[in-house]
């Protein structure tokens, strides 16, 4: 089963849509609760990563018998040092994202914590690619 | 997952239902299809909301009572009424005079749900305190909110807080201070939980986490309400009361079932108080997500203004309310100068009422799951995305079902056919791969033969 969905830069309003949907799907294939809330955790986050920081972007997610896979394409200015974003309290969010109560450099970590997988890939100057896996089982 | 069904209290009579199918649009749980032209309950995704009683035009949707005259198979009787009862009667009819009618009708003693306020409270908060990593913990006053969450958020069963119900407290309570007082059995007293909505009964009826009823039987406010009012009128205006002498309940017992009025006891730093089935959806939804920090406590009720708005109550729910909070002033005013409401006298029992007001911990029972296996769940979840392509997506419930989405999901489960869809036989008309017979016959399947020959009739 093959998802996209498109975000907006700083479309704060409609964070969330695609890890609803996703959400509703899962809980109709009568995965765990707690793996779907995993999920939907770890793609809220990322949902927020690209229109906080990035200039939009799209969601790929592909639900297989035995995982979920989800890839995040945004164009933006990129992470310079991804080890680095991976730290707690590290963020490159500007100041007016910041007043927003976003940029608390939460974000990578907290998709680690949730996912079994994860692969962080950027160019600076052109966009961040986040690849996550969640397993069912 | 909870496999044994759900008891519903509500039900179609059939010979009233016109097949109007509001019922079915006003449904939260899209718990509703008409077949041959009546409206049908899916039972396993009813959470006794009572949106459709209020829909349905012709009263065909009615709430299950025990009869009134059962109440004197036993030598005694209790009548246990919720607060919000009082608040249906103008202020000039006291509330020492509605427990004085209600032990004229028939009923031996008078309690009020709300007694065990304080010790319901007691337990919550201290399980809030046991349980600091459960967050938000939610109430479970509101049953239709529990089987809310059963169906429709699995994840979050493990947030409800298990706990008996305060009624349950309460008829344990009167049970064991009757039967020391009088030397009765258990079967010579009768317990009798008036409600104000659907949801309530099936709780008391089928209790969640529990193995039995703590009542002997369930009278609908409505009918009651009539029965106490036509006593008032009886009775006249000169009529002189008899005063209770102390207020039965403390401020903080008669606020409980209203809005915020639980929420205001608790311990935690953080609460929420939503009312309305759809408004509590929506912030379910976000909570679900993780969208929504720092909250410790959800008051949810399934009603607008809570229990005053249930639908078996007699009252416009605001006036209702209001009545109710100025009930709570006055105790209010009385108990900072010192009175002792009655219901304190519950706590001589702490110890013994605190023993088991455990509930076995709440299961989840999704609707939502295609099927136990992943593999053909998401073959039909395939299907139903390739059906809903194929759909109006106008929700216009010609198919007897309320929504596209239902309706595809309808016909992968083989409860419906694609040729249900008004658009669909248009296209196959026009296409010559379907009659106007064969049509017609559909419609008939769903909406019944009479109304399909209505417009015949009149010619």
């Amino acid at each position: 089963m093959h998802f996209e969905y498109q975000v907006y830069e700083a479309d704060f309003v409609n964070a969330g849509a695609a890890s609803s949907a996703i959400k509703k799907t899962l809980k109709q294939l009568n995965i765990n609760p707690s793996i779907i809330k995993r999920v939907v955790v770890a793609l809220y986050e990322a949902e927020v990563n690209a229109i906080a920081h990035a200039y939009g972007g799209t969601i790929y997610a592909d639900i297989e018998p035995d995982k979920i896979t989800v890839k995040i394409v945004d164009t933006g200015p990129g992470i310079p040092d991804i080890d680095w974003a991976m730290q707690e309290g590290n963020s490159t969010a500007s100041p007016e994202v910041r007043d927003m109560g976003f940029g608390a450099g939460m974000g990578l970590p907290n998709i680690k914590k949730n996912v079994d997988k994860l692969n962080v890939s950027s160019t600076v100057g052109v966009g961040t690619t986040v690849e996550m896996e969640v397993n069912f089982v | 997952m909870e496999k044994t069904p759900f008891f519903h209290a509500l039900s179609i009579d059939e010979d009233a239902c016109i097949g109007c199918s509001h019922c079915m649009k006003s449904c939260p749980t899209e718990a509703i299809r008409v077949r041959e032209g009546k409206a049908v309950f899916l039972p396993d995704k009813c959470v006794d909301c009572g949106n459709c009683f209020k829909a349905c035009p012709t009263h065909a949707i009615y709430v299950e009572q025990d009869d009134f005259d059962s109440i004197f198979n036993f030598p005694c009787r209790v009548a246990i009424v919720p607060a919000i009862f009082m608040g249906q009667f103008p202020n000039d009819i006291s509330v020492s005079r509605i427990y004085g009618i209600l032990k004229e009708i028939g009923f031996t003693h008078v309690i009020e749900a709300e007694s065990s306020i304080p010790i319901y409270t007691a337990a919550k908060n201290k399980y809030a305190i046991e349980h600091p990593d459960i967050r938000p913990l939610i109430s479970t006053f509101c049953p239709a909110i529990v089987r809310l969450i059963q169906v429709k958020f699995p994840s979050l069963v493990e947030n409800l807080i298990p706990l008996k119900a305060p009624i349950d407290i309460t008829a344990k309570y009167i049970r064991r201070k009757i039967k020391k007082e009088y030397e009765l059995n258990d079967d010579q007293i009768g317990l009798f939980y008036i409600t104000p909505c659907a949801a309530k009964i099936a709780a008391v009826k089928a209790p969640v986490g529990e193995e039995k009823s703590s009542v002997d039987g369930v009278i609908n406010m409505d009918s009651l309400y009539n029965r106490v009012y036509k006593k008032i009128k009886e009775q006249g205006k000169k009529f002189k009361e008899q005063k209770l002498p102390i207020s039965q309940l403390s401020a903080d017992s008669v606020l409980t079932s209203l809005t915020n009025g639980e929420r205001r006891l608790t311990n935690v730093q953080h609460s929420y108080a939503i009312d309305e089935i759809g408004n509590v959806t929506e912030f379910l939804e976000k909570l679900e997500n993780d969208e929504i920090e720092d909250v410790d406590f959800l008051e949810l009720r399934a009603c607008d203004q809570s229990c005053p708005g249930g639908i078996l109550t007699c009252d416009n729910r605001f006036i209702m309310c209001e009545r109710v909070f100025e009930r709570g002033r006055k105790i209010a005013d009385r108990e900072r100068k010192g009175e002792q409401t009655k219901d304190h006298e519950m706590e001589q029992e702490r110890v013994y009422l605190s023993r088991d007001l455990h509930v076995d911990p709440i299961k989840p029972r999704s609707m939502l799951v295609l099927d136990e296996d992943i593999s053909k769940a998401l073959e039909k979840m395939k299907k139903i995305s390739e059906i809903r392509a194929m759909l109006p997506q106008t929700d216009c419930g010609i198919c007897g079902a309320p929504t596209c989405d239902a309706l595809a999901h309808d016909i992968v489960c083989q409860h419906a056919e694609l040729t249900d869809c008004v658009f669909i036989q248009r296209n196959l008309e026009a296409r010559g791969n379907m009659d106007v017979d064969e049509s017609l016959k559909i419609m008939e399947v769903i909406w019944g033969e009479e109304k399909m020959n209505n417009y015949v009739k009149k010619k």
